[in-house]
């Protein structure tokens, strides 16, 4: 799936609250309408709204088409998204630090003998 | 995955953190990160990748430069100007990429440990944006051909 730099944008943005992150956690458990969602977060309904139309523009949340109550669920594809992008970002880097335990490796063995001395400089 | 492996985060909109642990004293990883001929050795990316410049001027406001060539593809650089340096356990710089709009700061810091050593690298960066784009140019220049060679190193590890 091709990753805009403008969606994963909206995703991290959204992810850089924690009282959004924490909606989030909330939603894992299943859907639930806004008042249900207000309630453990000792918030105002409109404040909760505007939090959910961040993570709803981010695609991280989904509202139902029940007119009365709207459920609220999660969408767990931009996270995905996000999370993934750091994972091979990591890997990728991983490939060249691998290299780098075998050099130093070779250092311990070679040239810097003693690889029992330490700096004790802190 | 073993402990040992390369950890990235995203604590705040500008920053990237990378953690790695090594089993090796403090001081050679220091030499391995700040002195060319051993620089050169490792920090290539992806196989068929060379790094045929490698400059380093270690001292406050002294310069460093990077640039890694490809037989096939377009050639990469970056580079910047040391501004702190504390060895063999701190240092702090500036990174330009080449092509990259701001610079970033960068904050090395190792710390020894019965004779295991942690890198704790912090990038921060002018933007959330700019964060981003340096996560998908890291992805975009090391990925595709890592992957291969990755998955067997992985597989050795």
């Amino acid at each position: 799936m091709d990753v805009t730099p403008a969606h994963l944008d909206a995703t991290f943005a959204a992810l850089a609250d924690p009282t959004r992150r924490a909606i989030l956690a909330r939603l894992a458990l299943g859907e639930v309408s806004v008042m249900e969602l207000a309630e453990p977060f000792a918030m105002s309904q409109p404040a909760i709204s505007k939090h959910l139309k961040v993570l709803e523009r981010a695609g991280l949340v989904s509202r139902g088409r029940d007119a009365q109550r709207r459920p609220v669920r999660a969408q767990a594809a931009p996270l995905a998204q996000a999370t993934d992008w750091l994972e091979r970002y990591r890997q990728a880097l991983e490939s060249n630090y691998q290299r780098l335990d075998a050099l130093l490796e070779e250092l311990k063995t070679g040239k810097h003998k003693p690889a029992k001395r330490k700096d004790q400089r802190k | 995955m073993s402990a040992r492996q390369l950890q990235v985060t995203t604590p705040t909109d500008r920053e990237i953190v990378m953690t790695r642990q090594f089993d090796a004293p403090r001081q050679l990883v220091f030499d391995a990160h700040t002195k060319p001929e051993l620089v050169k050795r490792w920090l290539l990316g992806p196989p068929g990748w060379t790094m045929p410049l490698c400059e380093i001027d270690l001292r406050v406001g002294g310069k460093y430069r990077y640039e890694w060539h490809h037989p096939e593809k377009r050639g990469f650089g970056t580079g910047g100007v040391y501004r702190e340096i504390a060895a063999p356990q701190r240092i702090v710089h500036t990174e330009l990429m080449d092509g990259a709009p701001a610079e970033a700061l960068i904050t090395f810091v190792l710390s020894e440990q019965d004779g295991k050593t942690t890198l704790t690298q912090t990038m921060l960066l002018a933007s959330r944006e700019l964060r981003d784009m340096v996560i998908k140019t890291g992805m975009a220049k090391g990925v595709e051909a890592s992957y291969a060679n990755l998955d067997q190193v992985l597989a050795a590890a």
